[in-house]
């Protein structure tokens, strides 16, 4: 090749990805376009970098809240049903000194997103990308404000009228209750400068160190816990979690296996625990509309339709939207097929429990 | 005399049938021999002739002996199946039973969940790729390799798309390495509560990992990795994942963008087209379905960094971005919810690893921590990867409390609940890394136990 025409390739390429590693691999990538890292560069970082403007007040999110999220999360973001609560647990207390008491102490029993959560940028950064579930990404960035409002009023962190926007979100970080409770100062980010050196980490020095002696190190064995009888009976017929064969055989739960047996016998009293094993109770009550329909009205949508299980088994299967609203029902690939046609069944024929 | 002539008997018994209770003959279909023998201690002794129930709870008459040697099964006298009956292989249908499975109770929905691996049937150091773990926040997508792309940007002089044409057109890598979710037996930090080692350990997996290092493709780019100390990745898939990634571990050449798993495309389920490999550092870290890496000089308190990923101290403080696995072992045979077919030999089995490197000695006990033998390690020992360690054991059907503890090359040594419990306390959900215990009872029954 003439030193002419590599310069020229040279150039190009510079023009192209104004750097050297691109020229190795020639052809191969290309700079994205302002519009494309637009519409993908979301992330919110705890300096704010990233917010988009807007606003939003607790009293207009309340009202996106009670239409998109209190199905799975409650009213007051204090349901267990779908997900650990969202809201509960601190004290104005805690939103002057920024550490959240009830985690010392362990007062409470759950520990809800708001007793952890120590940078309000993650609650907008995570709502904006992954809420609802169901159809993450649909919402504004006012609804975003509005919704992170909402939550922060209901932990009476903002009053009732507070405006957040992208001053404002400023200020509430100071009332973070838990923005205080977090420690970078541990051996399992053992890279770069450290914490004392404005990085995070000490180094990566372990905090527990185990012994290495092999000889009589120690004058008797003590137990701390043992598995607790319920807990052999919950996870199954432990014999059929073993091979067959081999040096040795799986527990026979007696508790499970007669629980199996009945399935296959007698199905229309299982098929809630089918249900709800997988997944399906999130979303549907047998007699309550949660993110979609009651059960016992799909069975009386339904009734009389020769091909009611076959359509339902399918619906099932791949999901989708439009025959009770506009919220979508994810699709269930892993059913199998036996398992797709007898929930369809038991839910045509009215979901039976007994 | 009694002793040896069981031990010739081998697999043979004395027929039971006549003498036995309902339960007693339950025991024998689970082939448990041991309950036989005490039994009929004195019965054995007459075992040469009459029927006699062997393991697999067949009669057999040891006179003749074993139907199965003297009766040619149908695989030896018909024609087997062709070629390509099965497209995509699958294993026996006898392997029914080692699948992934939930924890029931574990999580309120199956799309926000975890299924883990049943280790306690895997071999060697690689899991099969259709029983790695999953972890999923947002449930799980096929996504068309063709649509899917992948984004570079932030600290770079020019931001990038890659296709998976590009991707696979650079040079690549492959790199064997263990992933573990941080919250890997971290339903066992209080009390233990799960029967066996696939709900204790099983959010762990090892598989080779085919792709391009992240380090090439921001060279590429031009990151600035001055500035840019820290990464953030992110999926494609509902959740978007993010997770902030340290610039050292890219630039040590480590971190691939990586589209290949144990020699064919990574499963769906594991991200496919494109997951993150992270080694050593815990699997929400991996992050799958990668759609973009952003090139920054902050860390980025994620969700899953900020709110859940962060370990629960005594004091009530959160350790946050705590990233590391730290060295850990396991015995995966004999493990809880199986029994021991009988007295005499066994091959104790298990696996060990560390975020820090490799592994370079595991210790097993047999009485609950008192003393202590070195095990075997098997070949490939690898850094940041499963290694698999073997000791012999012969069991004198008394009770036996078993124990495994790993060392690694830095010289950490896996601790024991007491001194773990001792500096964390026990509400840290995440990097419980404590010995565990297996306790066996003179049945042979093993059962999940903690000692401190
Ligand atoms: C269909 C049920 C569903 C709906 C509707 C829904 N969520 Fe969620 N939400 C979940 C689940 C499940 C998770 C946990 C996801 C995970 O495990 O990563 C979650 C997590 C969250 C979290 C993080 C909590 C934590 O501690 O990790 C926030 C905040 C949240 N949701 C807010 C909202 C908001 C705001 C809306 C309405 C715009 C909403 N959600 C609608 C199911 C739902
Ligand atoms: C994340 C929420 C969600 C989950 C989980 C879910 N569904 Fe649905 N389901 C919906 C929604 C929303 C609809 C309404 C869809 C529509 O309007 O077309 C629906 C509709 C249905 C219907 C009626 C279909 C029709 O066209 O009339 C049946 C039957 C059903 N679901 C069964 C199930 C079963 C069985 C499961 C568990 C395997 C399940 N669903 C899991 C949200 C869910």
């Amino acid at each position: 090749m003439s030193k002419f025409s590599k310069t020229v390739i040279a150039v190009a390429t510079a023009v192209v990805c104004g750097a050297a590693g691109a020229a190795k691999y020639e052809g191969i990538g290309r700079p994205a376009t302002p519009a494309e890292v637009k519409a993908w560069d979301i992330d919110v970082r705890p300096d704010f970098v990233g917010l988009p403007p807007g606003r939003g007040t607790p009293e207009q999110g309340e009202a996106i809240w009670l239409q998109k999220c209190a199905m799975c999360h409650g009213d007051f973001a204090e349901s267990n049903e779908v997900f650990t609560p969202l809201v509960g647990g601190t004290t104005q207390e805690d939103i002057k000194t920024g550490r959240v008491k009830a985690l010392v102490t362990g007062s409470v029993p759950q520990r809800t997103t708001i007793m952890k959560v120590p940078t309000v940028s993650t609650l907008w950064d995570y709502i904006h990308r992954a809420m609802p579930w169901t159809s993450p990404k649909s919402l504004q960035s006012d609804e975003v404000y509005a919704l992170v409002a909402y939550l922060l009023n209901l932990a009476e962190i903002i009053p009732y009228d507070y405006e957040l926007n992208q001053e404002t979100i400023k200020e509430v970080q100071n009332r973070m209750p838990n923005r205080n409770g977090m420690t970078w100062d541990h051996g399992m980010w053992p890279w770069g400068p450290g914490v004392k050196a404005g990085g995070i980490g000490n180094g990566g020095k372990p905090d527990v160190q185990g012994s290495d002696c092999m000889k009589n190190c120690k004058k008797e064995v003590v137990i701390g816990s043992n598995l607790p009888e319920y807990a052999w009976d919950a996870h199954g017929n432990l014999k059929e979690q073993n091979r067959v064969f081999g040096p040795v055989r799986g527990k026979e739960i007696s508790e499970a296996a007669k629980e199996e047996a009945q399935t296959a016998a007698g199905r229309q009293q299982s098929m809630l625990d089918l249900a709800k094993q997988k997944g399906c109770t999130a979303c549907h009550g047998v007699d309550k509309a949660i993110v979609g329909p009651a059960y016992r009205d799909v069975a009386a949508k339904y009734a009389g339709k020769a091909d009611a299980v076959d359509y339902l088994a399918q619906k099932i299967k791949n999901g989708g939207a439009g025959v009770w609203g506009n919220v979508p029902m994810p699709p269930h690939p892993s059913l199998t097929e036996e398992e797709l046609r007898s929930l369809a069944q038991w839910i045509a024929s009215g979901a039976k429990v007994d | 005399m009694e002793e040896t002539l069981r031990r010739r008997m081998g697999l043979i018994r004395k027929a039971p049938e006549n003498f036995l209770s309902p339960e007693e003959i339950d025991a024998i279909k689970q082939g448990r021999r041991d309950f036989i023998r005490k039994a009929f201690a004195t019965a054995t002794a007459l075992a040469a002739s009459g029927p006699v129930i062997n393991a697999y709870g067949e009669t057999v008459d040891p006179g003749k002996g074993d139907p199965n040697i003297l009766n040619l099964p149908e695989w030896s006298t018909t024609l087997g199946m062709p070629v390509a009956t099965r497209g995509y292989g699958l294993p026996s249908k006898y392997e029914a039973g080692l699948i992934r499975r939930q924890s029931p109770g574990l999580t309120q929905t199956a799309a926000a969940s975890v299924s883990f691996t049943p280790l306690q049937g895997t071999f060697g150091i690689i899991t099969a790729s259709g029983l790695h773990f999953e972890r999923h926040h947002q449930g799980w997508h096929e996504i068309d390799p063709t649509r899917h792309r992948f984004m570079i940007n932030g600290l770079v002089k020019t931001p990038m798309v890659f296709t998976m044409d590009d991707l696979l057109r650079l040079p690549s890598v492959s790199r064997i390495h263990f992933i573990e979710c941080g919250a890997n037996t971290g339903m066992e930090w209080a009390n233990v509560a799960v029967p066996t080692v696939q709900y204790t350990h099983g959010m762990i997996s090892c598989s080779e990992f085919t792709g391009v290092r992240l380090i090439d493709l921001l060279e590429m780019c031009g990151a600035d990795l001055k500035k840019g100390r820290y990464l953030l990745a992110e999926g494609a898939d509902g959740s978007s994942m993010t997770r902030t990634i340290p610039m050292e571990l890219v630039e040590s050449g480590e971190v691939l963008v990586a589209y290949g798993m144990n020699g064919e495309m990574i499963r769906p389920e594991n991200g496919y087209p494109l997951r993150l490999v992270v080694p050593g550092v815990q699997g929400v870290s991996w992050v799958k379905w990668l759609r973009r890496v952003e090139v920054g000089d902050k860390p980025y308190g994620t969700k899953d960094e900020a709110v859940h990923y962060i370990d629960l101290m005594p004091d009530g403080t959160h350790r946050q971005y705590s990233s590391l696995q730290e060295v850990k072992s396991v015995i995966t045979t004999p493990s809880g919810g199986q029994i021991l077919l009988d007295k005499g030999f066994y091959n104790i089995t298990g696996l060990a690893w560390s975020g820090r490197g490799k592994i370079v000695r595991v210790d097993v006990s047999t009485d609950g921590g008192i003393n202590w033998r070195q095990a075997r390690l098997e070949q490939p020992v690898l850094p940041k990867a499963l290694t698999r360690f073997n000791i012999d054991w012969v069991w004198d059907g008394k009770p036996a409390i078993l124990q495994s503890r790993a060392v690694d090359e830095t010289g950490h040594i896996q601790p024991t609940y007491g001194q773990l419990r001792k500096v964390r306390g026990t509400r840290s959900i995440y990097h419980n890394n404590a010995i565990q215990s297996w306790l066996v009872n003179e049945n042979g029954e093993v059962s999940n136990v903690q000692v401190l």
